[in-house]
């Protein structure tokens, strides 16, 4: 059975709090809940959180449930800033529909749609999960943005994910086509890649809209 | 257009050049044509052609060099311009040149061209470095496989120009391959190429595929020669486009690498080995930032400070305007006109101080053009290594900021040779955006060369002036440019750039391109110098001039400066650098104070482009924007002035 919506939320602003601040414990207050919240009693009750005076504590019992909770957040604000596109407060907003439908089989297809993320949009650590040990502890390498490739790392380009067919046509027309080897020989102050015998620079932005397969 | 060329050149056999840019199509083209170049613009274009002649046994061709292109299907100007050519002539054959180390990277628009049905001869040069990155290629094997002439060649050598030669003495097309791709995506392209009735440059497959890929031009064209026909092939297009939509593209350039890869099956055999050539090293020095930028002021330093404002604006005007003009030539020509120009007004329009030969050709000749020549020579230099594009790489960052990207970098450039030429040249970006910015920022904050030099000797007689100059200026370009960035609507633009090999400039091609850069130069500034002359003549003789001048004197006494000055002002309306010049003049008469020569250069650098590139920004920007900038430009350079001049006397710099 999962805890509630509002119980997933209280979770995840706790381990925010203890694991990311450095806090033991977190106020009600910042919790945003009253001290005979239902949500906070349906904790209580599934021993994952001790309340003592003012301040809430995480259990040992209640940490994998919150670890969880915070991965499926920040897998959805990946979800949806990352494929859907939806960027700023709009994405936030649907992230925090979205995560609470994340559960079991389907966080994990996301996660290995998104090729195991590790950090969120905003650049806080992604929990690892276990789909994410099994891609490590088996070697299997994803594809991932130019931008997240180190200078000196080659990759073979598996798809370019822009969505102007002029700058799509540019690249291919200068070789820049799936399938191709590539290695990476800069990242600063511009993208400078080797395909062949031949160098490109590319921006930023463009880095990111060409997805290669590490090698 | 008749007169330029020879008249039988419109009826000789035609060579066309094709191919990537830096692959040494150039280089063809120079040891192909020998002596006989013109370099033009193509009509309506700021795109440079070159046309030549060459003769084999006794047989003449017109030799064609197009710009640079990546494929048949173009995206940039000069893209389109090369693919105009190929449509628009009729070649004898179409020489695609290769550069041997990406073979397998440009074989597809081989591919390309063949279909298309051209004559096509394929040059794979730079034979020699490919062997040293351990490659061996099977020329024969590569011929027979695609049914066209192939040479092996290192044009820089003349290796393999015989045989080229040999080839085009008596040159059958009639051998003509097909490459087959997958089956389905054959249907689609049969399907459309049967609708298509008319008669065409190219191959019915060829036009079927760039059709579906959604090419205007060649839809256009279409539409004219099929007439009612047009609506079938509309309808044929669609329809696969439709079914296709996810990945027609895609598909189509996977397909000719794939039909490339078979192509390329035991002709390349590559060995591991290759040393990193000095040039490699050099080339990670150029691009590296903390390395880069200590290497761009040497560049600097040495192009710009030294050979073209030391040497340029120093020796040769020196002894031009120095010893051959004030020594020689003025005297004599003053002599001659007090002896037989009786008339106070012809002498004051010929010889007198604003005369037409003491002042515009003095200026022109003795000033300008050494000037102007060191610059364009500097720049063909270096823009023949191939350092452009480094450095476009390396500044792309600073010009996002100031809503560019880092191809501007070569308009910008251009800009410290003749403002006028860049102007006309920021044609070549992508948005308007940036064509509007760039213009601002060349009509504000880039002296030319000829500006650049009479500044750069005036103040460099004055220890910290050239400083305060140099931060003033930059600090202006980045604040407007970031301020209009901020202003102007529009989208960023994307930067991707190939960067091509260092390489060592090939000295007739550095000549080729000096001489005609100053040429064109010369054509358009010489009549205004003369006319400038006149209209000073004018002004002087009726008073005009006079009233003028006063009119200024409040701005100046806002500027701390001389009343003198103002002439000066008035001066670089005509040519930025009549303004300079005139600046020159009151500094070697003792006039002016460090304070007064630093507040007045920087404001003149800043002050109004000249008549030339103000007219160009009319041309390309509409009376709106031009005028605009121009009121915007004078107001912002005044105020500049205004408060450098107290900054200065304030602070007690320089004084």
């Amino acid at each position: 059975m999962n805890v509630s919506a509002k119980a997933e939320e209280i979770l995840e602003a706790l381990w925010i709090a203890v694991e990311e601040q450095g806090e033991n414990a977190a106020h009600l207050s910042t919790l945003g809940v009253g001290p005979d919240d239902e949500a906070l009693a349906e904790l209580q009750r599934r021993t994952f959180v001790e309340v003592r005076g003012d301040r809430v504590y995480l259990r040992k019992e209640g940490r994998p449930e919150a670890r969880m909770t915070v991965r499926r957040h920040r897998l959805a604000e990946r979800l949806m800033m990352d494929i859907f596109d939806v960027k700023g407060g709009a994405g936030n907003a649907k992230a925090c529909e979205l995560e609470h439908l994340l559960h079991e089989g389907v966080g994990t297809k996301i996660c290995t749609l998104l090729n195991h993320p590790t950090t969120c949009p905003h650049g806080n650590p992604i929990p690892p999960g276990k789909c994410c040990e099994d891609a490590k502890r088996h070697g299997e390498v994803g594809v991932v943005a130019l931008t997240e490739l180190k200078p000196g790392q080659t990759g073979e380009i598996a798809y370019l994910s822009t969505d102007e067919p002029k700058k799509m046509q540019k690249l291919m027309s200068m070789g820049v086509l799936p399938g191709t080897a590539l290695v990476l020989n800069q990242t600063f102050p511009s993208y400078i890649f080797k395909v062949g015998h031949s160098q490109f620079a590319v921006d930023q932005d463009l880095a990111r809209e060409i997805f290669v397969r590490k090698t | 257009m008749k007169s330029e060329s020879t008249p039988s050149a419109k009826d000789l056999p035609k060579v066309i050049l094709v191919g990537n840019p830096n692959v040494g199509k150039s280089v063809l083209f120079n040891v192909l044509t020998g002596a006989y170049t013109t370099v033009s613009n193509y009509p309506g274009t700021s795109v440079e052609i070159s046309l030549g002649q060459c003769d084999i046994e006794g047989r003449k061709f017109e030799v064609i060099d197009t710009p640079g292109m990546y494929s048949l299907m173009p995206i940039t100007e000069e893209e389109r311009v090369a693919r105009t050519i190929l449509l628009e002539q009729h070649p004898y054959a179409v020489v695609h040149v290769i550069d041997a180390r990406n073979l397998d990277r440009m074989l597809p628009m081989t591919v390309q061209l063949i279909e298309a049905g051209l004559p096509v001869v394929l040059v794979v040069n730079i034979m020699d470095e490919a062997e040293r990155l351990g490659m061996k290629i099977d020329i024969d094997l590569l011929q027979e496989k695609l049914g066209v002439p192939v040479v092996g060649a290192v044009m820089a050598r003349r290796q393999g120009l015989a045989r080229l030669q040999e080839i085009l003495k008596d040159y059958d097309a009639s051998r003509h391959a097909v490459f087959g791709y997958a089956a389905d995506l054959e249907q689609d392209i049969k399907g459309v190429a049967s609708c298509l009735k008319g008669d065409y440059r190219l191959s019915p497959r060829a036009l079927a595929l760039l059709l579906l890929q959604r090419d205007e031009e060649i839809e256009s064209l279409v539409e004219s020669t099929e007439k009612e026909n047009f609506t079938a092939v509309r309808a044929a297009v669609n329809e696969v486009v439709f079914e296709r939509r996810t990945d027609l593209h895609l598909r189509i350039s996977l397909e000719r690498k794939r039909v490339c890869k078979g192509l390329l099956d035991g002709v390349i055999h590559q060995s591991e080995s290759g040393t990193l050539a000095w040039t490699e090293r050099l080339s990670q020095i150029t691009m590296n930032p903390w390395t880069g930028v200590p290497f761009l002021l040497l560049i600097l330093y040495f192009g710009l400070y030294k050979f073209v404002g030391g040497f340029g604006a120093g020796t040769v005007v020196d002894f031009l305007e120095g010893v051959l003009f004030e020594e020689h030539i003025n005297p004599w020509i003053m002599g001659l006109g007090e002896r037989y120009l009786v008339w106070e007004w012809l002498y004051e329009l010929l010889v007198g101080e604003y005369g037409v030969l003491t002042l515009g050709v003095r200026y022109a000749v003795a000033l300008v053009l050494p000037i102007v020549g060191t610059f364009f020579l500097a720049f063909s230099l270096i823009e023949d290594t191939g350092y452009f594009p480094r450095l476009a790489m390396l500044v792309d960052r600073v010009f996002k900021r100031i809503g560019l990207n880092g191809r501007a970098v070569i308009p910008i450039v251009l800009g410290f040779g003749c403002d006028t030429m860049a102007t006309m040249v920021t044609r070549t970006l992508e948005t308007t955006r940036e064509r509007v910015i760039s213009t601002i920022l060349l009509a504000l904050a880039i002296p030319c060369s000829a500006q650049l030099g009479v500044i750069l000797g005036l103040l460099s007689g004055v220890p910290g002036a050239l400083l305060v100059w140099t931060l003033c200026i930059v600090l202006i370009f980045l604040l407007i440019g970031w301020l209009a960035a901020r202003v102007m609507p529009g989208e960023q633009p994307m930067f991707y750039m190939e960067i091509p090999p260092l390489r060592l400039p090939q000295f007739r091609n550095v000549m080729v391109k000096t001489l005609t850069r100053m040429q064109s130069y010369f054509i358009e500034i010489f009549p205004l110098f003369i006319l400038a002359s006149v209209l000073l003549w004018a002004g002087k003789m009726s008073g005009v001039l006079e009233k003028i001048v006063a009119s200024l004197h409040p701005v100046m006494s806002l500027l701390g400066l001389p009343n003198q000055a103002s002439a000066a002002f008035i001066f670089g309306f005509f040519r930025r650098d009549f303004g300079a010049a005139g600046l020159y003049d009151l500094q070697t008469s003792g006039l002016l104070t460090p304070v007064q020569l630093t507040v007045a250069a920087v404001t003149l650098t800043l002050f109004v482009p000249c008549i030339a590139q103000f007219l160009m920004m009319k041309k390309e920007r509409g009376w709106r924007v031009s005028l605009s900038i121009l009121v915007f430009v004078s107001i912002l350079a005044f105020t500049s002035g205004a408060l450098l001049n107290r900054f200065l006397l304030m602070t007690g710099l320089l004084s």
